[in-house]
């Protein structure tokens, strides 16, 4: 089957400033539209940057980064953010917005500069905090509500920037149990039943196990292994990315892939201390 | 009710409010007058009395009230929205320190110089603001990538202090009289003689409020984070420096003409935001007229209080606005 490249970064690199150290180093990622990839590396890895790089709000220092046809950096922000929405990993207000307010704030690009949103734009949001469960919430101020909730409104936000594509930089991390399952099933079902292409950067590897089709390892700025999840989450390369032994398991009645982390590898100091970050 | 209808409302009752307040403060002071005799137009312009009073005497102090508390009002907004720090006022960047300081110096050094009807102390007070603003803004902008919101603080911060200390300097190897003339015009005042300085700042302060115009939506969107922004389609840079020029120049033209007024710049856009919400498109505009009548207000206060002493009306927003921005800080924590 031939698969048409949504997003497609081509050999990129990127430093903050001049002099500093490369945090994505050549790394050559391809999004297929439809696709469901998870980004997993340690802390430090340039899994966010990677992620700001494909959303185009960094240029990279290197290299190049191509929506369909076009190189991103070519489109205005608003035509990028009409086509790739962006779920950060945290959203802290400087004032007290209500849930709606930063739902509609998605309707962004698709407004002018003097347009107030029509029933339309209104609409849309509604739909979308519906799709997240979170329609309730409507009127309360976001700063009120608890993690998931606040998670669950940016992606509706997110939603409601009408993209076809979707990075989400860890969505899960500091939620609970409930709300780790509930954000991964809404995810899975955004992109099953709705056709949103998403790259998902998460620590869990048993939630990109669960719901990822395809997975792309990083460590120090590099892709150590990409490819599908199958073939991809092996102990041998959690290993190399984690320095951490593991299990890895898949139920032959769900067809899940389970890892359990069994123990840390001591890795000789010489090898860490030359690794920057 | 949709969205744009709120807009409508809410904005609709802030302009019918400030209309009245402009309208009726006029007609307050020593002399009492009659609206209704101040706009007959049916009897001569020399024999009436209370549209002399009303248009000749009071009028101009009370426009210079409205420009100077909507600039500030709405300067505060941005600036706010801009280092996404609800605790910003226009006089944050080091813009009133460097006007005082072209004040300080015209007055000191006894510059007599005109251009177009108005003074040397207006015109080196808004060369000052516009000095300052040059001086955080190319700090600010070494940055390779944008505005740092940080930098503008910090830069900001140090420059009011550096030019306070300047100040000081000027103000005690100043001979008295003139010291004591360069403290008055720190107070603030809005005792213009004639239109004639308004008129000088309103094109300043007209270009900087269609910067404004452009900007509600995008304000939003800065105050979730220049990396949200950026991802919902604002370019962010564009937008940091359009905000942080306009609102200078607003402050600057401001400061020149009735000094550096404190208060309204924090007081107003606080109060609306707990009427009105967070949305900027209702804030950004109710704050500008709300501060034109609640510094008209004020002025009225300083003018009318001590009856024929007249009090600094810098001294009455403080005296009001101190006060009122304690409760908020401890309310906030």
């Amino acid at each position: 089957m031939w698969v048409r490249e949504l997003l497609w970064a081509d050999n990129v690199s990127f430093r903050y400033a001049p002099g500093a150290p490369l945090v994505v180093d050549g790394v050559t990622v391809r999004l297929s539209d439809g696709a469901l990839a998870g980004i997993l590396g340690p802390n430090g890895s340039g899994k966010t940057t990677l992620l700001r790089l494909l959303s185009g709000t960094r240029r990279p220092s290197s290299g190049r980064v191509l929506l369909g046809a076009q190189p991103l950096d070519r489109l205005s922000r608003r035509d990028a953010a009409r086509q790739i929405a962006v779920v950060p990993q945290e959203t802290e207000l400087a004032f007290e917005y209500r849930a709606i307010e930063i739902v509609l704030m998605g309707r962004h690009p698709h407004l002018g500069v003097f347009t107030v949103e029509g029933p339309d734009d209104v609409r849309i949001a509604t739909e979308a905090m519906a799709a997240t469960g979170t329609g309730h919430l409507a009127e309360r101020p976001f700063h009120e509500l608890s993690g998931g909730e606040k998670q669950r409104v940016v992606i509706a936000a997110a939603l409601a920037q009408s993209a076809a594509l979707l990075l989400l930089d860890e969505p899960t991390a500091s939620l609970d149990l409930g709300y780790q399952l509930e954000i991964s099933s809404l995810l899975q079902h955004l992109n099953q039943q709705r056709g949103v292409t998403m790259a998902i950067s998460t620590h869990d590897l048993n939630l990109a196990a669960s719901i990822c089709r395809e997975l792309i390892l990083m460590r120090n700025g590099r892709v150590l292994a990409s490819g599908p999840t199958t073939d991809v989450l092996t102990p041998d390369n959690i290993r190399r990315l984690y320095d951490v032994e593991a299990d890895v398991q898949v139920n032959s009645e769900t067809g899940h892939t389970t890892v359990v982390p069994v123990r840390k590898v001591v890795r000789p100091s010489s090898a860490r201390a030359s690794e920057g970050q | 009710m949709s969205i744009r209808r709120r807009l409508a409302l809410v904005l609709g009752g802030f302009a019918i409010f400030t209309a009245a307040i402009l309208t009726w403060a006029p007609t307050v002071g020593s002399t009492a007058i009659s609206l209704a005799r101040a706009f007959d137009r049916s009897i001569p312009w020399e024999s009436n009395v209370d549209a002399q009073i009303f248009f000749v005497a009071r009028l101009p102090r009370v426009l210079a009230g409205a420009l100077v508390g909507a600039a500030l009002a709405a300067a505060g907004v941005v600036l706010q929205a801009l280092l996404r720090n609800p605790l910003a006022t226009p006089f944050t960047l080091g813009v009133s320190a460097g006007a005082s300081l072209g004040a300080m110096l015209a007055v000191t050094m006894q510059l007599e110089f005109g251009l177009l009807g108005i003074t040397s102390i207006p015109l080196a007070s808004f060369a000052g603001s516009l000095l300052a603003t040059g001086i955080v803004y190319a700090l600010a902008a070494s940055q390779r990538r944008g505005l740092s919101t940080n930098v503008l603080l910090l830069a900001g911060v140090t420059l009011n202090a550096f030019f306070s200390a300047l100040i000081l300097f000027v103000q005690y190897i100043a001979d008295f009289a003139e010291a004591l003339r360069a403290i008055r015009w720190m107070m603030g005042g809005l005792d213009v003689a004639s239109y004639t300085p308004i008129v000088a700042a309103l094109p300043f302060v007209l270009l900087a409020f269609g910067a404004f115009a452009v900007m509600p939506r995008t304000l939003n969107l800065l105050s979730i984070g220049a990396e949200a922004a950026s991802a919902r389609g604002v370019e962010v840079k564009t937008a940091q420096r359009v905000a942080f020029l306009s609102a200078s120049l607003a402050t600057g033209a401001a400061v020149s003409l009735g000094g550096p007024i404190g208060f309204i710049g924090i007081v107003v856009p606080h109060l609306v935001r707990l009427l009105v919400g967070a949305d900027h498109r209702i804030v950004l505009p109710a704050s500008a007229l709300f501060g034109a009548s609640f510094l008209v207000v004020c002025d009225l206060a300083a003018r009318t209080v001590m009856s024929p002493l007249e009090i600094p009306v810098g001294v009455v927003t403080a005296l009001i606005g101190g006060p009122f921005f304690l409760w908020l800080l401890v309310k906030r924590s």
